[in-house]
């Protein structure tokens, strides 16, 4: 399963075009969807992704709320349990702390506990990354938190193609879902096709094939993998960009085979790297190709520190081509 | 009220002490795990208010939740499979006492986060006020829950949006095992509906009849208006949970409370001013007394569920 290439008759668009297009159409398709959310309606978010949803839709399916997290994440769980499809505009990664009760201890709970008798079909769109300069109580990349979750399913897409496709599948699906944007890609361009497409869930894609090493990357971090891995092939080496696109529920096989292709890998993720997603990852291909390894797998996460605010500090705190890079060379033995 | 309905009311009520009494003794024994916590004092809230909703309007919870399932219909044996963990459980053991819930009454569940289900409880009356429903939902919670943020998160918005919400606060005077003097600045609750210019009143929550009447009057507004707060004045006569040892109340405070029974005085009101016999109300006794044996036996006598089924109902397929 791979995106398709960009296509030369195809039109590009940003990240934040390719996510305000899923939720239009989806609203479109099904008057259950809505979207609730801090300054969503009057102002289009900070980022200004929503532009124009509330003209179409009105302010009942363009609901703005009060600053008021865990109070709208939690009338976004209950209109869910009576079969309305609410998508909840978290403005900030950072937030999902104030919205976690709702989510980890409501919405992924209540089927399970029922006994299946109730459902909540939510998602919660967030986003992460840093080098924005904007202090560490707006920069984290928290995806590790829900992904710990028994009962959520959590997607990170890394190119506008996926953004669009992951979105209207989260939307359809009776499970609570919790998608994560990288801040730093919203005006990033990209193809998407015009025509109707959805990407299922768990199921990995291969962004560059390669035969000597794999990076695993998670959202804009497979850009960082796709240019150590231009860097790499001007040495002569051969690097394979696996995306997971999904963490709950994660394509697991397609990790593992690449890695017993290539025999080395590494594995780039944003989060902070201790106990976080680059660990599980770590440990799927470790477990699953331990016999077909010629190397220990490597990760690479942001820094355990808060992110600091000076552009001088910040920028060293998260995995970079050249870092990256660095690493790949060591592990192929080309130091 | 008509006489089949008080007379039903009366069963109600009995049928939650016993079904109580009984968990309690099954919990002494060992036969329940975990959390209970018991609904015995506060009787006359749930039912009151419960008997004055309609069949479409939603009722939801916290985790002292036995009471309220069963005015919602919910049967004491399914209730009981579900406190002993069983199969044939009204969540199929998976939720346990805190977590009973049944959609096809209505009833939308205990919830064990103090205060998370408030939100909840406002995300369905906006559900139902998109739908173009007159339904209402009907949201009940301690004290306790009205010191915690979500509590007035959950007030301010309903009210900003108008939500058609009936917010009942089951006063019983205790969060845990902190008085509601000690715990919250003030203890009239109704007060704080005030913050957010919503209608409010309190009623003696130990008689059935004014709860009755209250929720009616309240659920109109509901539906016209928007939300209302209504805070009944109760008493636990358990502790917060089985195990609680009760250092924080003196024996005489609950004797006096139980001089003020709400079976008692729904018994005495019955049979002095609603010419009900000794004889219909003792056969009413009678039955509860029966229905909870035979539950309890269907209870024991169900399969626990299968380990094969550990992973059922964690995703929606």
């Amino acid at each position: 399963m791979s995106t398709p290439s960009r296509n030369p008759n195809g039109r590009e668009i940003r990240f934040s075009q390719a996510i305000n297009e899923a939720l239009a159409e989806e609203m479109r398709r099904d008057p259950t969807v809505f979207i609730i959310g801090e300054d969503i309606a009057e102002a289009g978010t900070p980022f200004k992704i929503l532009k124009g949803l509330v003209e179409e839709f009105g302010t009942d399916r363009v609901i703005d709320t009060p600053i008021s997290e865990p109070g709208f994440c939690g009338i976004a769980v209950g209109a869910a349990m009576t079969g309305m499809r609410p998508v909840v505009d978290i403005m900030f990664g950072d937030f999902l702390t104030l919205a976690l009760d709702q989510i980890a201890n409501q919405a992924a709970k209540v089927h399970y506990m029922s006994g299946g008798k109730l459902k909540v079909p939510i998602v919660f769109r967030t986003n992460m990354g840093a080098t924005r300069r904007s202090a560490a109580q707006h920069s984290q990349s928290l995806h590790a938190w829900p992904s710990h979750i028994p009962g959520l399913k959590v997607a990170m897409p890394s190119t506008n193609y996926d953004a669009k496709g992951l979105l209207k599948t989260a939307i359809r699906d009776d499970n609570p879902i919790v998608i994560f944007e990288d801040k730093m890609m919203y005006q990033a361009m990209g193809y998407v096709p015009e025509e109707e497409y959805t990407i299922p869930f768990g199921v990995a894609d291969i962004k560059r094939v390669g035969e000597d090493i794999t990076l695993v990357a998670t959202s804009s971090m497979v850009q960082v993998a796709l240019q150590a891995a231009e860097m790499l092939a001007e040495i002569g080496l051969s690097a394979e960009v696996v995306d997971p696109r999904t963490m709950v529920p994660l394509d697991r096989e397609t990790l593992i085979q690449s890695a017993k292709k290539t025999s080395r890998a590494i594995v780039i993720d944003e989060g902070h790297q201790s106990y976080g997603v680059s660990a599980e990852l770590a440990s799927v291909i470790a477990d699953g190709a331990f016999y077909y390894l010629d190397a220990p797998v490597k990760r690479m996460g942001a820094m355990d520190v808060p992110v600091p605010f000076s552009p001088a500090l910040e920028d060293i705190t998260v995995p970079t081509p050249e870092k990256v890079l660095e690493m790949a060379k060591a592990l192929c033995g080309r130091v | 009220m008509e006489k089949e309905k008080l007379q039903s009311l009366y069963y109600e009520m009995v049928l939650v002490r016993r079904l109580e009494e009984k968990s309690a003794n099954l919990y002494q024994q060992g036969r329940i795990g975990g959390f209970l916590h018991l609904y015995i004092g506060q009787e006359a809230v749930g039912s009151g208010v419960i008997a004055a909703r309609q069949a479409k309007d939603r009722v939801i919870t916290a985790y002292r939740d036995h009471g309220v399932a069963i005015s919602c219909g919910m049967e004491p044996k399914v209730v009981f499979a579900e406190l002993l963990g069983k199969e044939t459980g009204c969540s199929k053991g998976r939720g346990g006492s805190m977590h009973l819930a049944d959609v096809k009454l209505n009833f939308w569940g205990g919830h064990a986060i103090v205060g998370a289900h408030l939100p909840l409880a406002a995300g369905m009356a906006l559900a139902d006020k998109y739908r173009g429903s007159d339904a209402a939902t009907l949201c009940m919670f301690g004290d306790g829950a009205t010191n915690i943020g979500y509590f007035h998160e959950a007030l301010n918005l309903s009210m900003v949006w108008k939500l058609p919400v009936l917010w009942v606060c089951e006063n019983n005077q205790y969060g845990m095992g902190t008085s509601v003097e000690r715990a919250s600045a003030v203890s009239e609750i109704r007060q704080k509906a005030s913050c957010y210019g919503m209608p409010s009143e309190r009623v003696d929550g130990m008689d059935v009849l004014q709860v009755y009447n209250a929720t009616q009057k309240a659920l109109e507004h509901v539906r016209k208006e928007g939300p209302f707060l209504l805070e009944a004045l109760t008493y636990r006569y358990r502790g917060h949970s089985m195990g609680d040892p009760e250092r924080y109340r003196a024996i005489d405070e609950i004797e006096k409370w139980r001089k003020d029974d709400p079976i008692g005085i729904f018994r005495e009101k019955l049979l002095a001013d609603l010419g009900f016999s000794e004889l219909t109300l003792d056969e009413e006794e009678l039955r509860a007394e029966n229905v909870i044996e035979e539950a309890v036996q269907f209870a024991e006598a169900s399969p626990d569920p299968a380990s094969e089924t550990l992973f059922d109902y964690l995703y929606v397929e």
